[in-house]
């Protein structure tokens, strides 16, 4: 039987009187369609490892796929922090379900809006916002994850059309994708984005299974052995890993908004129940060292919900900095992770069941705290801005 | 078609209730306030659903000061076309009758559309002294509502099965349990909703022909106690001396 989602919001801080009302009924929009369409199945999904299609479609028919893409693309128009807040919402559902939104959004949408031609545009945005094309973002290889500039997937020029080698590892959504922008190597040892389509011959994308995380995802290889990809493939308007880097940004920054709904579903779902269970005559939340995790709990996602509306305001402003991006995912998908440990021992037995989303978020978010630059490369990012010394180097 | 649907404000089913001035004003500290459930959720989309089959306009009314326009905003993001506040604050069920029923006499709506009635009050009041200041007939918590040329055709759960009613178009209906499904407004219809009109109108004089003299609190329920299934004794016990049903 489906479970009643029973989530409330917490705003300790009265944050909400931050944020414009259509922001706040995009919100609530997002977080009323998780409640009816998310909720009842994601816990069967995540159990037996399989993604929603029925999701994925209805991820375009909510608007979910583009939100900040201008309307004449099939986008929303929104500003950042409607991104933002719709990414909250998602991943309050489920990471996995937050990562085919962000994927279509920040990493294919994107830079084809940013960096595409005006015939990509028309040709792949519109399908793209709607669902009727789901797409993929190429950039981790089997062999250089944090350090994508060693990349060795390539092309070269044969005429009308570039031929692509190489393998990309560790690729959301690869498996279903309609298309994928891919980031490979040219002639000239600089990274270009190729847009590659289902089909073209010597194109592969098998499933990597049996993950303990984001098991409502689905994550592939894209193999290339020849491929063929029309010249006009080409993202014209951008040249070097600033491309891919670009996007991870904007992506990174809805992390961070979704780690915080992560983080407010552990707390709500912890608050509730130590509410309800007696032990010593008495429910546990009245104990100190319950309260002590939830006051810390409560503590830490006013902080990271600051910081992420911070960091929108700037981006909204065109003044956030990719440091600025690297210190809110870093801190707030941290503490998500910290808040589910303490929120599953809240619940003692009962959090480790399908029961309740706690276990799921906690192993959803190990995900979260790798892709996207590990925790360790954002903290170097921060290292980097403040001290002028690479650590990378 | 020209439809007409009326919306109003109500306290989030979830809101902690509470009262002020010695019981005698509900208190609106820290309330949140949403769209009431049935004209959202029936009448909102069912006058939507036949726009969308029939073609013509859905103009959302609500009778209430500017802070209502959130609610408003979100009807519009739905899919109503364009919006009317009157600009009062709502006192009683027959003043906002009365500005409604002053606003929509010359505006040939086709079909007026009220929920049942709002969760707060839960007067369902409003609609039948519209029907009759209009002189328009009325249709009184409708389960589903069809058109077929000039003709409504709805149903009624009624005690033991359905009643089925034909009424000529203009008519005023309450809508009901059945009649549609909750829309929840996409991405696009949020943003498209600021640009879509919303006119506010200035009320014209009504009185208030009741006074709300004092709110009291339901009693609090008490816990449930759980008797043992061979402590009959006790059972009957508390069934007579507290609970005292037998
Ligand atoms: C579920 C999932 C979905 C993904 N989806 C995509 C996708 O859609 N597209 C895509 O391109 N990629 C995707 N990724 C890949 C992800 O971005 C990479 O896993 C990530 O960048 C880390 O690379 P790696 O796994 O190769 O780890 P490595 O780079 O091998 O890192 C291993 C460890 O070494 C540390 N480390 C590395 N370099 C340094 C250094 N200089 N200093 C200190 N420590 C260092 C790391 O922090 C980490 O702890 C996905 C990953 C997962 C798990």
């Amino acid at each position: 039987m489906a479970k009643v989602d029973m989530f409330q919001s917490h705003d300790y801080m009265l944050l909400d009187e931050l944020i414009s009302d259509e922001n706040l009924m995009a919100r609530d929009a997002i977080r009323d369609w998780v409640k009816q369409e998310v909720s009842p199945i994601i816990e069967d999904s995540a159990q037996k490892h399989e993604m929603s299609l029925k999701i994925l479609k209805e991820l375009g028919d909510i608007g979910a796929y583009g939100p900040n893409i201008p309307v004449e693309y099939g986008g929303g128009g929104m500003d950042e922090i409607g991104y933002g807040v719709i990414m909250q919402e998602l991943e309050r559902g489920d990471s996995g379900v937050r990562s085919m939104a962000s994927v279509q959004t920040s990493l294919v949408m994107y830079p084809i809006n940013r960096y595409g031609s005006e015939e990509q545009k028309k040709k792949y945005l519109p399908k793209l916002s709607t669902g009727e094309w789901i797409g993929c973002f190429g950039l981790t290889e089997p062999d250089f994850g944090s350090n994508p500039g060693g990349m060795v997937t390539n092309y070269v020029d044969d005429g009308d059309a570039y031929i692509l080698n190489g393998a990309k590892m560790w690729i959301t959504n690869s498996p279903i994708a309609d298309i994928g922008v891919v980031w490979a190597k040219g002639e000239d040892g600089k990274v270009r984005g190729l847009i590659v389509e289902k089909g073209m011959k010597g194109f592969t994308a098998p499933e990597i299974e049996n993950k303990w995380s984001l098991r409502t995802s689905v994550t592939g290889e894209m193999i290339f052995e020849d491929v063929r990809v029309p010249k006009e493939n080409l993202l014209p308007g951008v040249q070097g890993l600033r491309g891919p880097l670009s996007c991870l940004n904007k992506a990174r920054y809805g992390i961070a908004w979704g780690a915080v709904g992560a983080a407010m579903d552990c707390y709500d779902t912890a608050l509730r129940y130590s509410k309800e269970r007696i032990q010593f005559g008495k429910p546990i939340g009245q104990f100190q060292l319950q309260q002590k995790k939830l006051a810390e709990m409560i503590t830490e996602i006013t902080k990271a919900q600051l910081l992420v509306w911070r960091v929108g305001t700037l981006l909204n402003e065109g003044k956030a900095t990719p440091a600025h991006i690297s210190m809110a995912k870093r801190n707030n998908v941290e503490f998500a992770l910290k808040i589910a440990r303490d929120a599953r021992q809240v619940l003692g037995a009962m959090g480790i069941t399908g029961e309740f989303p706690i276990m799921r978020h906690m192993m959803n978010l190990e995900s979260v705290i790798t892709y996207e630059g590990t925790h360790d490369v954002h903290l170097l990012i921060t290292g980097m801005d403040i001290t002028g010394l690479n650590a990378f180097e | 078609m020209n439809l007409l649907v009326c919306i109003s404000k109500t306290p989030d089913t979830t809101a902690r209730i509470a009262f002020k001035d010695d019981f005698t004003k509900f208190d609106e500290g820290g309330i949140q306030f949403i769209m009431n459930p049935f004209d959202e959720f029936y009448s909102l989309v069912r006058a939507i659903e036949l726009k969308e089959k029939f073609g013509g306009t859905v103009t959302v009314l609500n009778v209430g000061e500017p802070a209502n326009d959130i609610v408003i905003r979100k009807a519009l993001a739905i899919g109503a076309d364009k919006a009317v506040r009157i600009n009062t604050a709502p006192t009683s069920a027959f003043s906002v009758a009365k500005q409604i029923a002053e606003y929509a006499k010359d505006k040939n709506f086709d079909i007026v559309f009220f929920g049942k009635e709002t969760i707060d009050y839960n007067g369902g009041e409003v609609a039948g002294m519209v029907a009759a200041m209009m002189d328009l007939p009325f249709v009184n918590l409708a389960s589903s509502l069809e058109v077929d040329g000039a003709i409504g055709k709805l149903n009624r759960d009624i005690e033991g099965g359905v009643e089925k009613v034909e009424v000529g178009i203009p008519f005023i209906v309450s809508t009901a349990k059945g009649m549609a499904e909750q829309r929840i407004p996409n991405m696009r219809g949020i943003m498209m909703a600021k640009r879509k009109p919303l006119e506010v109108v200035e009320p014209v004089d009504t009185v208030d022909n009741i006074e709300i003299v004092k709110y009291e609190l339901p009693k609090e329920k008490s816990g449930v106690k759980l008797v043992d299934a061979d402590n009959i004794d006790e059972l009957v016990r508390l069934l007579h001396e507290e609970a005292k049903v037998i």
